[in-house]
């Protein structure tokens, strides 16, 4: 805007592409010109990384002397170890017909037979694929760092929904805390907290507390203001008027924030996995580094099914009205299937018998070849013209202009769209990303990111728009994005690995298909939320459906529209970097790397940092328009 | 039939509030302070960005008495009744409910006025969903820490008092909105406040309940009789309710006397432009249309107090061919024959100024 403003009072009128255009022509000369200069290529003995890996040595070493660690962080080893031991012997203690038959108690209990039948069919499902360890152990980790999540972030979120202050001291750190990828919480938290189910349980708790922080506040926040000076005019203290207005009257949203946390808590717990806590990730893990389909598949299945189950029954709760009662039939109906899987425990063997369980390892595993084989000509076909057309020129251009130049185009960019202080922003996290020095990494990813993010918008206004122009497409569209978005993000790794194997590309595919699910929502929703009246004014002007569209809905959309594609980058990011693991190199491999690898602890932690740089360098380019 | 409370009924309060200032911004005090405070409301946002909502008020409520201020959106009428118990926070003035100092009270000083002692009615209701009626009439009570069986007991009185028995066990949104406030009030009822504070309590409701609701507050004044502070932007109701009526403007009360004084002689334009189209004959008494007896005029027709609505004189002077004989008591005041009532009974001049000469 700004560049084509000092054009604007030239005598002859330029037309409006010209600046454009004519910054772009300089940017590729310059590129011509200085191409190979200025590059930063990666080196894995990089002086940064090393005193990050030495740092790492030296907490190691002090652990038990200095007073940080004394008086405080150990003390949070201690009580997150025995929440998570305690809870481990309750679940396990109940014996595993009595957790199944407790859940479809809870189940029946939040939203009648139906959501217990589903709870007692899921938790069921995880004895039968011979999981049953392995998804107690997710569980447990799952309750304890959402029970923690909840005991900080519910009263911080009650206290910031009464204090606008607050409010505003928390938001901006919530944002970043919701672009951050999923890998970037884990580096830090082994620098304190080592590698285990503690350190697993902490990165969770803190991956999930923006939305119970931030859905309790907004729940605060709603609570009808007349109440509430009703409630003072009658004399109520401050804790009364909680007690007897907020907290009743905010609670079916409350509900909704344990839901969201638990959806978060789940995702991230599977990626914990990598910093060594054990459960269902584990084994995912394991099928990850050995591109089994087969070992992952079950493991999949068993987290889609828990996240699935443990969001009907929360949702059902959500759901309640004000001032439903839950009557006496449905805690009778409650109490049967948890009287009777206790019982079970009583009679039924100990361990699940391993005869009872279906395995389908090989099976699976040789499907997954057939289709390798059979189909191989189009996946082929798909990954290499995506590759030759779009990833590697693109990747080649990044990796080999000058740092410079990039820093150059990033600024421009991000002044265009948005201004002065969204650009210098973005200039502050790549310089930081190069100084890290995991330049060539970084631009690596951020190619992926882009050709993913195309994809993405490309699928995801097309398929906006047609949900939002045939309700029919939208009835069955919908169910399926719902199921989409409370699937942990390390389960798209799966099919995606499935079809293409372990390349960049197969990053790419999984990032896709997890990032479409929230942009062909926000699409749908923005263009059905043009008003009635104007679309009714232009249909009466004559307008044709395409018109409708293209001057109408598109237009009034573009907010909503901008908050998809700002959605879509910022997922697409988070799981292009988990992508490291199957294949896609760069940032994400490093972290991975740095995980598994001693000496590798400072890149991978240096890559974890970029990748949050990266996001906040992305979203902040892409939100600008928003508030201006 | 005055309902026989188990207590003898508290006496009500007076209120008197003198100089009352509510500045919404930052710096308020030093706005108050200074000299932009008596820039008008436009410029006052713009030079500080500061409201005004209440400027300089004072008036003094009587024990029992039914006050009505009046005003549009914006006018500040809304903050005013807030600031008498401080649900805001006034800027600066005096407040005395029943000799009690507000301005001063601590907080737990403040939380027993609130308590006991004043009660608010509030135009959305502020119900709370999640209890039963039973119980939102009860949470006053509740809140003052009284037994279950004891708040339930005289919730219940209240709600036979209000017209609602057989709906104490229903939820709020299953009641019509004329019900819901009828809990509202009840509610504000319960803890037998020495006053009662209504922000535009029917101004939610359709025309018809409005007028039921007029009438339930009428009727339940002359029963419980407290003193009420009644918040209104509709100058029927105004009218209808009000013993004496505020009238506000920008945040200042412009004029503030009976029904009649606000007809009979509006104090600016801006009242005389409200109450230009009330009609006269159904507000004014006779005493504001007699006049002297002219020489020779007979002194023989009928006698009429001279508080008579001119409307119900009409009969009178219909029926008679003589003037009708204004009296206070045995003084007679003037005199008024069928020109001056028809006279009276034409719309008032659009505007003064305007009127011809």
């Amino acid at each position: 805007m700004s560049l084509q403003a000092t054009a604007a009072p030239a005598a002859v009128r330029l037309p409006r592409w010209l600046v454009p255009a004519g910054v772009a022509a300089l940017f590729v000369a310059a590129y011509l010109v200085f191409k190979g200069t200025g590059t930063l290529p990666h080196d894995k003995e990089a002086p940064q990384f090393l005193a990050i890996t030495d740092l790492r040595e030296w907490i190691d070493a002090n652990r038990n002397s200095s007073p940080v660690f004394l008086y405080f962080v150990n003390y949070i080893r201690i009580y997150v170890g025995e929440l998570y031991t305690a809870l481990y012997v309750a679940l396990t203690s109940l014996g595993w017909p009595g957790l199944i038959g407790v859940m479809g108690g809870l189940g029946w209990l939040a939203g009648g037979w139906r959501v217990g039948l589903a709870a007692v069919a899921g938790f069921g499902s995880f004895a039968v694929l011979g999981l049953w360890d392995e998804s107690v152990l997710t569980l447990t980790l799952v309750v304890a760092a959402v029970l923690l999540s909840l005991l900080v972030g519910m009263p911080l979120g009650v206290w910031a929904g009464r204090s606008p202050r607050l409010r505003r001291l928390v938001t901006p750190a919530l944002d970043v805390m919701q672009i951050m990828p999923t890998f970037a919480y884990l580096a830090p938290l082994v620098l304190f907290f080592q590698i285990g189910p503690i350190a697993g349980i902490v990165a969770t708790m803190i991956y999930s507390i923006p939305p119970a922080i931030r859905i309790t506040a907004l729940a605060i926040e709603q609570v009808s203001p007349t109440a509430v000076e009703a409630s003072a005019s009658l004399g109520a203290t401050r804790w009364q008027t909680l007690r007897k207005v907020y907290l009743p009257l905010g609670r079916s949203t409350m509900a909704l924030a344990v839901n969201q946390t638990i959806m978060m808590a789940l995702s991230m717990v599977v990626i914990a996995a990598l910093i060594a806590a054990p459960g269902l990730g584990d084994i995912i893990i394991r099928g990850l580094s050995r591109a089994q389909v087969g070992i992952m598949l079950p493991a999949g299945i068993a987290i889609v099914v828990m996240a699935v189950v443990l969001d009907r029954i929360t949702m059902a709760a959500a759901r309640r009205g004000p001032h439903d009662r839950i009557g006496r039939a449905r805690l009778l109906g409650a109490a049967a299937p948890a009287v009777l899987g206790l019982a079970g425990t009583a009679v039924l063997p100990a361990q699940y018998p391993e005869d009872w369980s279906v395995r389908f390892v090989t099976q699976v595993n040789e499907a997954v070849r057939w289709a390798e084989t059979n189909w191989y000509p189009v996946t082929a076909f798909v990954k290499d013209v995506t590759s030759a057309v779009l990833l590697n020129p693109l990747e080649g251009l990044l990796t080999s202009a000058p740092w410079w130049l990039v820093a150059a185009a990033v600024l421009t960019v991000g002044w265009w769209a948005g201004g002065v202080r969204p650009a210098l922003t973005a200039l502050g996290c790549l310089l930081a990303i190069a100084l890290l020095g995991v330049w060539e990494h970084a631009m690596s990813t951020l190619s992926m990111v882009l050709v993913a993010v195309v994809f993405t918008l490309a699928a995801g206004l097309l398929l906006g728009v047609a949900a939002a122009r045939r309700p029919r497409f939208s009835a069955v569209q919908r169910p399926i994005l719902d199921a989409a978005q409370t699937m942990p993000s390390f389960v798209y790794l799966l099919p995606a690995l499935a079809l293409f194997e372990s390349t960049k590309f197969t990053a790419i595919f999984a990032s896709v298909i997890y990032s479409i699910p929230p942009v062909v929502r926000l699409v749908e929703d923005g263009i059905r939320g043009v008003p009635e009246t104007v679309v009714e004014a232009a249909t009466a002007a004559g307008s044709t459906p395409r018109q409708l569209l293209w001057k109408v809905q598109l237009p009034m959309a573009r907010r909503a529209i901008m908050l998809a594609a700002n959605q879509g980058i910022v997922m697409t990011l988070a799981m292009v970097v988990i992508g490291g693991m199957v294949g896609a190199g760069a940032l994400g491999y490093d972290v991975i790397t740095g995980f598994s690898q001693r000496s590798d602890f400072g890149m991978g932690f240096a890559a974890g940092v970029a990748t949050v740089l990266l996001g906040v360098m992305l979203d902040r380019i892409t939100t600008a328009r928003r508030s201006s | 039939m005055r309902v026989a409370p188990e207590r003898p009924s508290i006496d009500p309060a007076g209120i008197k509030v003198t100089g009352l200032w509510k500045i919404f911004g930052p710096r308020a005090e030093r706005v108050l302070a200074g000299e932009d405070r008596n820039l008008d409301p436009e410029e006052l946002r713009r030079r500080t960005g500061c409201t005004a909502a209440v400027r300089d008020v004072s008036f003094e409520v009587r024990p029992g008495e039914m006050f009505v201020v009046m005003g549009l959106s914006g006018s500040g009428k809304s903050t005013l009744v807030r600031c008498l118990t401080r649900l805001v926070e006034p800027t600066a003035g005096e407040i005395s409910i029943g000799g009690e100092d507000v301005v001063r009270a601590s907080p737990a000083q403040l939380r027993e006025l609130r308590r006991h002692r004043v009660s608010m009615v509030f135009q959305h209701f502020g119900l709370l969903p999640h209890r039963r009626v039973i119980d939102n009439v009860a949470y006053g009570l509740e809140i003052q820490g009284k037994p279950k069986a004891a708040r339930r007991e005289r919730a219940r009185q209240i709600l036979a008092l209000v017209g609602l028995d057989g709906h104490a066990d229903s939820y709020p949104d299953q009641l019509s909105g004329g019900m819901q406030q009828r809990v509202g009030l009840a509610r504000a009822l319960a803890v037998d406040p020495e006053v009662m504070l209504f922000d535009e309590p029917f101004s939610a409701l359709d025309p018809l309940i409005r007028r039921d609701m007029q009438a339930e507050v009428v009727r339940l004044h002359r029963e419980v009789g407290k003193t009420m502070v009644f918040i209104t932007h509709d100058l029927s109701e105004a009218l209808k309710l009000g013993e004496r009526i505020a009238i506000m403007r920008a945040g200042a009360i412009v004029q503030l006397g009976t029904p009649e004084e606000l007809v009979g002689a509006p104090a600016d334009d801006y009242v005389a432009d409200f109450v230009r189209d009330v009609p006269r004959s159904e507000v004014l008494s006779l005493r504001w249309i007699c006049r002297d007896p002219e020489p020779g005029e007979s002194l023989e027709g009928p006698e009429l107090p001279a508080h008579t609505v001119i409307k119900d004189a009409v009969p009178v002077a219909a029926a008679s061919a003589q003037p009708i004989r204004v009296v206070d008591g045995e003084k007679l005041v003037g005199v008024v024959d069928r020109v001056d009532i028809l006279g009276s009974l034409a719309p008032a001049p659009a505007v003064p100024e305007k009127a011809p000469a």
